[in-house]
Order: C-alpha cells, then sequence, then structure tokens
C-alpha cells in the first residue's frame, strides 16, 4: 500500500456517529464511572481523543512508537531536553535554529546543561567534541538556512557506540521526505507549524519516539508540564497532515525549478539548495532524502544587507515573514530574523552573511513565483554605495525600516 | 426526573448528546460534512427514512441536533430545525409551509427583513399578505381573514418599538379560523416567554440575538409541532440553509448560561429605563416592565421580565437621534441586539430603513427613535454615558431654541 494510502486508513472513522471527520473533543476533562475508572481519558492535559488521533498519525508517519503533540514545536524541543539531566552535555549542530540555540543557551544551561556546537556534516568534528557527559546528538538536517545535510545513518552509528541519543528536527525535511528513526535516530521533533499543518493558521509541535521506553518518558514530560496541543489545533492538523504529501511534493518541484534560475542569476554569488549539484551537501542529500526540500537560500555578490533589503522590498509574491512551510511564499533575512541571537561570527561560520535571503516556496505558480524574483533582483544592484553609511549608522539593526512591509523584527521566531 | 420535568436553567445545561465511548464532560465538535454507514442496506434504510442516523451534515448534525433537542425543551416544542441565520428560519418555514395562492396575515411591527420577504419575494410566487396593527382587536384582525389565510404571524415584544401583542387573543383567532399560529420569540427568548404555552404551533427565533448573546453567531431555528417540523425539514435540508456544527456547538454552551445573562440584561434594562424615563432630552419611552408602558399588564401576563430592548425618542427630531447616536462613547453603534456590549440602533436609517416614511410612522418608527440593546456592563457606566450623550442632544436643541 502506498504511503499516501496507508496515511489517511489511519485517521479513523468515528465510532459513535460514524463522521468521517476527526470529531474535535473540545471538552477539559472525561466523566468516571468510579474514581479512577474511565474509558481511557480522564483529563485533556493527559490524553485527549482529537489529539489521540493527530498523536498515532505522526507515530506511524514517521515510524515511531509513539508520537506527542505539543503547543509549539519549541515546546516539543523542550520536552526532549527534559529526558536530560544537570551536568549533561548535547551536541548541536552549528547553524542550529535561532530558537533552539536560545532554549540551549538561555535556559538550560542556567541548569547545568552544556551545549557544544560543531559542524555536523563532517562527522570527524562530531566525534573529537565527544565528552563522557555527551547525551544527546541534536541535529536539523537540511539546517536553517544554508541547508548542509548531516549523514544521519553514519551519526546514528557513532551515536549507538557512545550511548549518546540522536535527536533530529525533521521540521523541513518532513517524513515524506525524510524519516531519521528508519536511518538510526532515537528521537524526531517537528516544528508541526511548517510543513505538516501547512496552511499557516497553527502553532504546534511534536515528538516522535523510536522506542516504548523513550515514548513513556515523552509522555511523562508531556503530562507532567502540560505544553499540550489543544484539540481544535489537534484538529487543524491532522486536516493538513491529510494533504502532506501532495503539498510537499509541489512545493520541493517548484524549488528546483527557482534554484536553478537562481543559479544562473548573475548577482547571486552562491545559491543554498540541496537539489543543486554545487550543493556540498548534493549526494548525501538524494541518499537519505526523497526531495530536495523547499527552502532555498542565496546570496549577493554585493554582501550587503542593504541590497538584501533592497531586493525583499520588491518581492510581491513572498511576504517578508517568520515561519515557512505555508501554502503562500515567505521571504527573510535570516541575520536579521531568524538567526538574529546567534553569536557574529557563529553566524558567519555557518554561512549567514548579511546578503543571505531565505526563501520558503509556496504553492503559487512557479513561473509567476520566478518573475517576481527576476523583477525583484533588478533592484539589488541599483542600491547605491553611499547608502551604506545610513546602515552603519542606524543605532539599532533591529529597527531597519522596511517600507514595504511594516514588520517589527523581533528575536528568532523560526 | 424526566428531563422534561427538570427546570429551565437544568435543561439548558444538562441537555446534551450521548456521551462518546470516551465520556466527555463537554460535548464533541463534529466538524465533519458527512458520515458513514456500516453496509449498503443501513445507507438504503436511513435514506428512505425508515431508520434515523446521521448522514449528511446538510440534513443533520449532532451539534445542531444538541442544540435543537435543547432548544424543545426550553420552549416546549414538539420538534425543531435549525439554520444558517435567523432569516434563513423564516423563510425557509413560511416556504415550507405555504404554497402560491396562500395568504399570510402579519402583524405590522416586525422586522424590516421579514417585511422584505413578505413583501418583495412571496408576492412573486403569489402568496400575500395583509398586516394588522399590534394593538387591533379581535373583530378588527378578523375581518381581515380571507378563506386562503393560511398563518398568523407577529413578534412580541416588537421591533423596534417594544410593544406587545396579545398571544391569548391571536391563538383564540387562529383556532376559530384554523390559522398556523407562528412567533417570532427572539426578543423575549424561551427564559421571559414561551409561546407554544399560550397556543402557538411554531417559534421561530434569531439565535444571533441573546441566544449567542455575544456578538459571535449567526443562526436561526423554528421549533413547534412535530408534523410542521418535518415539513419545514424536508424543504430545508434541500435548500441547504443549516447551520454549521461549529455555530452549533457555540449556542448550546451559550445556552448553559442564558438565565444567568437575560436576568442581568433585565435588571440592567430596568434601571436604564427608569433612568431615562426621568431624562428632560427623552421625549417618550417604551420598556415592558415600566409602568408607564401601555401595556404593561399585557407584559406582567406574557414575559417574566422586560427584556433587555429599550425604545425611545430623543428631543430635536432627527438631528438630535444622529447627536445622540454620534455622542455615545461605551454603547457600540451596530445593529446587532442581545449582545453582552451595549448597542445603540437608528431603526429608521437601519434596520427599517428600506420602508417609505409612510410604512415606518404607521408602525411608529418616527426619525427620533432609538433602539437600545442593553448589555452587561456595570450599569453606572451605561447610565453615565447615555447621560452624556443626552446632554450633547440637550444642547443642541437648546441651541436652536
Amino acid at each position: 500500500m502506498s504511503f499516501q494510502t496507508d496515511l489517511l486508513n489511519h485517521i479513523p472513522i468515528d465510532p459513535l456517529t460514524g463522521a468521517i471527520a476527526v470529531p474535535i473533543y473540545q471538552t477539559s476533562t472525561f466523566v468516571q464511572e468510579a474514581p479512577g475508572v474511565n474509558k481511557g481519558y480522564d483529563y485533556s492535559r493527559t490524553n485527549n481523543p482529537t489529539r489521540e488521533v493527530l498523536e498515532n498519525l505522526c507515530a506511524k508517519l514517521e515510524n515511531g512508537a509513539g508520537g506527542f503533540a505539543f503547543s509549539s514545536g519549541m515546546a516539543a524541543i523542550d520536552a526532549v531536553v527534559k529526558l536530560l539531566s544537570s551536568g549533561d552535555e548535547i551536541i548541536a549542530v552549528a547553524d542550529i535554529y535561532g530558537g533552539a540555540y536560545r532554549l540551549f543557551e538561555k535556559v538550560y544551561s542556567k541548569f547545568g546543561i552544556k551545549t557544544h556546537y560543531v559542524d555536523t556534516s563532517d562527522l570527524t568534528q562530531v566525534e573529537k567534541a565527544i565528552t563522557s557527559r555527551t547525551k544527546l546528538f541534536w541535529i536539523e538536517t537540511p539546517t536553517n538556512p544554508t541547508l548542509k545535510i548531516t549523514d544521519l545513518r553514519a551519526l546514528s552509528q557513532i551515536a549507538k557506540e557512545h550511548n549518546i541519543l540522536l535527536c533530529v528536527d525533521n521540521t523541513f525535511a518532513t517524513p515524506v521526505s525524510q524519516r531519521p528513526l528508519d536511518l538510526g535516530a532515537d528521537l524526531v521533533v517537528h516544528s508541526v507549524t511548517k510543513y505538516l499543518a501547512g496552511h499557516s493558521d497553527v502553532i504546534a509541535g511534536l515528538v516522535v519516539a523510536k522506542t516504548e521506553e523513550l515514548a513513556q518518558e515523552i509522555r511523562f514530560y508531556q503530562n507532567a508540564c502540560g505544553a499540550v496541543l489543544g484539540p481544535f489545533d489537534s484538529f487543524l492538523t491532522v486536516r493538513g497532515i491529510e494533504t502532506l504529501q501532495y503539498r510537499y511534493q509541489a512545493h520541493c518541484d517548484h524549488a528546483q525549478k527557482i534554484a536553478e534560475f537562481l543559479e544562473g542569476h548573475e548577482l547571486v554569488r552562491r545559491v543554498y539548495y540541496p537539489g543543486l549539484p554545487s550543493h556540498p551537501g548534493y549526494g548525501l542529500a538524494g541518499q537519505q532524502q526523497k526531495y530536495a526540500g523547499a527552502i532555498i537560500s542565496f546570496d549577493l555578490h554585493e554582501d550587503r544587507s542593504e541590497n538584501a533589503l533592497a531586493i525583499i522590498r520588491h518581492l510581491k509574491q513572498f511576504k517578508l515573514a517568520e515561519s515557512l512551510g505555508g501554502i503562500k511564499s515567505l521571504v527573510s533575512l535570516p541575520c536579521e530574523m531568524s538567526h538574529k541571537t546567534l553569536p557574529e561570527c557563529q553566524r558567519q561560520q555557518s554561512g549567514i552573511s548579511d546578503s543571505l535571503i531565505r526563501l520558503s516556496v509556496g504553492l503559487e505558480d512557479v513561473q509567476d513565483l520566478i518573475r517576481d524574483l527576476e523583477r525583484a533582483l533588478e533592484y539589488g544592484q541599483s542600491v547605491a554605495p553611499d547608502r551604506e553609511q545610513d546602515l552603519e549608522q542606524a543605532p539599532d539593526a533591529a529597527t531597519v525600516p522596511f517600507p514595504n512591509a511594516p514588520v517589527q523584527l523581533r528575536e528568532s521566531c523560526c | 426526573m424526566s428531563t422534561k420535568e427538570q427546570c429551565f436553567e437544568t435543561q439548558a445545561i444538562r441537555t446534551q448528546l450521548e456521551k462518546s465511548p470516551f465520556n466527555e464532560h463537554s460535548s464533541p465538535i463534529y466538524l465533519t460534512s458527512s458520515f458513514t454507514f456500516e453496509d449498503a442496506e443501513s445507507m438504503r434504510a436511513v435514506f428512505a427514512e425508515e431508520t434515523e442516523q446521521y448522514s449528511y451534515s446538510r440534513f443533520n448534525n449532532p451539534n445542531s441536533q444538541e442544540l435543537v433537542d435543547k432548544l424543545c425543551l426550553l420552549e416546549q416544542a414538539e420538534a425543531g430545525y435549525s439554520f444558517s441565520t435567523g432569516m434563513a428560519a423564516i423563510y425557509c418555514s413560511f416556504a415550507a409551509l405555504l404554497k402560491a395562492g396562500d395568504h399570510i396575515l402579519s402583524c405590522s411591527c416586525i422586522f424590516g427583513s421579514t417585511l422584505g420577504i413578505f413583501n418583495n419575494i412571496f408576492p412573486d410566487r403569489d402568496i400575500h399578505t395583509s398586516y394588522f396593527d399590534f394593538y387591533a382587536t379581535e373583530e378588527e384582525i378578523e375581518q381581515l381573514v380571507l378563506p386562503n389565510t393560511k398563518v398568523i404571524f407577529l413578534e412580541s415584544p416588537t421591533n423596534p418599538g417594544v410593544d406587545l401583542v396579545d398571544l391569548e387573543l391571536v391563538n383564540r383567532i387562529a383556532k376559530k379560523h384554523g390559522l398556523l399560529f407562528i412567533v417570532d420569540n427572539s426578543f423575549a427568548t424561551p427564559y421571559l416567554q414561551t409561546p407554544v404555552t399560550w397556543g402557538a404551533d411554531l417559534v421561530v427565533h434569531s439565535a444571533t440575538k441573546l441566544i449567542d448573546g455575544q456578538g459571535r453567531v449567526c443562526a436561526g431555528v423554528a421549533l413547534g409541532k412535530k408534523e410542521l417540523i418535518h415539513r419545514i425539514y424536508l424543504f430545508s435540508r434541500t435548500i441547504g440553509a443549516s447551520l454549521a456544527p461549529f455555530s452549533a456547538w457555540i449556542l448550546s454552551k451559550s445556552l448553559e448560561t442564558l438565565h444567568v445573562r437575560v436576568d442581568r440584561h433585565c435588571e440592567n434594562a430596568l434601571a436604564v429605563a427608569q433612568f431615562l424615563e426621568n431624562h428632560l432630552a427623552v421625549e417618550t419611552i417604551k420598556y415592558p416592565f415600566l409602568p408607564s408602558h401601555p401595556q404593561h399588564h399585557l407584559a406582567k401576563r406574557h414575559l417574566r421580565q422586560g427584556g433587555n430592548i429599550i425604545a425611545f425618542r430623543v428631543s430635536g427630531g432627527l438631528d438630535g437621534a444622529n447627536r445622540f447616536i454620534d455622542s455615545v462613547k461605551l454603547c457600540s453603534r451596530s445593529a446587532n441586539l442581545g449582545d453582552t456590549r451595549s448597542i445603540v440602533t437608528h431603526p429608521a436609517t437601519t434596520t427599517h430603513g428600506r420602508l417609505s416614511v409612510a410604512e415606518r410612522q404607521a408602525i411608529g418608527i418616527y426619525d427620533d427613535l432609538i433602539r437600545l440593546s442593553v448589555g452587561l456592563e456595570n450599569v453606572k457606566d451605561l447610565i453615565t454615558d447615555l447621560d452624556q450623550a443626552l446632554k450633547q442632544v440637550t444642547e443642541t436643541s437648546d441651541g436652536k431654541l
């Protein structure tokens, strides 16, 4: 049976009414026959029938023993870090998502959990960083925003040898393209807000555990700490996942065409996209991913954020916003937005240059998207050098004006 | 104790769908367009109306069923059906029960959009309407009954004049001439008045008003005799003006607090009415539970309390009315009513704006008439707001004098 058919078969028909859509059990509590005697549900923080449909579906998608839905992607990441104890160490991918970086550095460092950041696309660097205290490998592949690829199968071998848990943030690839548990990972997390829910209308997160033992631990923290996903958002997410395969395929198809267009453009210095042979992870991505994804980053020969801003300002189809993975195309400037919390040197080392633009390619007609980029790129070269002065004098980079996009830039959202 | 013997408040709270196998405390939201069947035979039997089961949400849905079951108990009606708006409830009810050549006898003081259906849509289908005044005598109304009259219809209290129609009197006429007696009970809600107990065959509601009570949902219901509701159901499920499950779920929740909300609405409205009655800038005022209301005794007989709508005329004519509406700061300027937030409306230019001047004046909708839907804010704050707005009216009037 195909993946898509199997997926749809995992969304149950309501046994009471025959309803073909999943009922929204918008209830806080469940009636008990006697103290502790219930029908499998007692309180919606612990368990809820609508959320359970989503959790079972996601466990199926990622081929794990248990799935757990959280109120945001960050809450899902947080649940995994709670598996560690004070004194434990994490080895994390260097160009880590800014929100995860903030969680590790500003929250968990306080509790004695130390994180080392290494370029995990080079496994020798990972091995060098391992200490007797290393308990968790934290991987994003492809990474955000330069789309570096980490060899999950090889890394999982190292993890097993050293008794280290391997957790993969699979938000960019989605289980349609890559199944980290099948490649040896122990845990998968998702910002469900992105491709899984898919319509930019839900904030949600997910953890899938490979073994029943790990699933029990995550279940404990989910209930004990309580950052669960509500029934209505669970319903919306199930609805999103029903079309995940078709959406994701189309997203990737559009992205491939756009990446090829950008690579041929004279203003563009580098295009980061795992579906291009020029990308360092091209071969590896082809082995462990079914599709190359729908996030593209590129920077400019004139590597100044002002030039990038001029392009962003003139894009009409790509809206300036945090987040990614929705139906509508988005653009962001990582150095000012998602990766603003990274230290300057770590940011530059990760390839997040001042002119790096990240695209989340949506489902508009791809020719319209290419025309939009073509037109906006013309403005990238017309920025007069003397205006550079103005930018340097700006007191706070967070208030750099975007005349066409009155967005208040905040610290890293995604 | 059967649910029919329970008191109003208990019925409003405890009427709920059969629990699913999970024993949930609050009803699930069945956001589903269709329902599945065990086998071909069970599907055939449902479509042949031999057995009852949910099949398609345009026909019925567990959430709308819960809402209707609850409202049937509250209105003491046998059956009901829910609609996407109050106007859908009115249109579908009349269109399902009447045919070309039939005649409607209606009170003239009814909602402007209902007048629109009677005067602009039904005549094309050869259904015509005659009107009687809310104060008409039994003889005057009977004179309007024709051989082809099928329905007698009214709203009470009326919109926007807050006048009353004697339900007992109208029921006598209906029974004597074999007419269907239909009442729009939106202003009173079943908590204040149950027309079925006065002999009504059918009750319709804009559930958008006090039943939702929080300005969130548009919805309508028709409740009454089983045989009538079945005809309305068969018509409406084809027309497709059915209520969405999510809206039905919200409305069923709203009914749980209807009695406490309406108690406070009425308490606030009486205090506001007493304040307005003594205000220099107010020419006349009507509120059913003020002793000055010409039909105060009838109001006491029909209604548990006075409701939340006050009609009053300000000094200074149209200019005074505009000045007042422009000057309120707390009250909302809107055409809805029955919200937690107090609302001022100018009927002559909004809800009843499509009527001619003569038609409006015949039903008491003068240019200086204000309809006030009293909300659940603190009554002192409301009175302060109305007082300062009325001062603007007085100043203008004085200036002119």
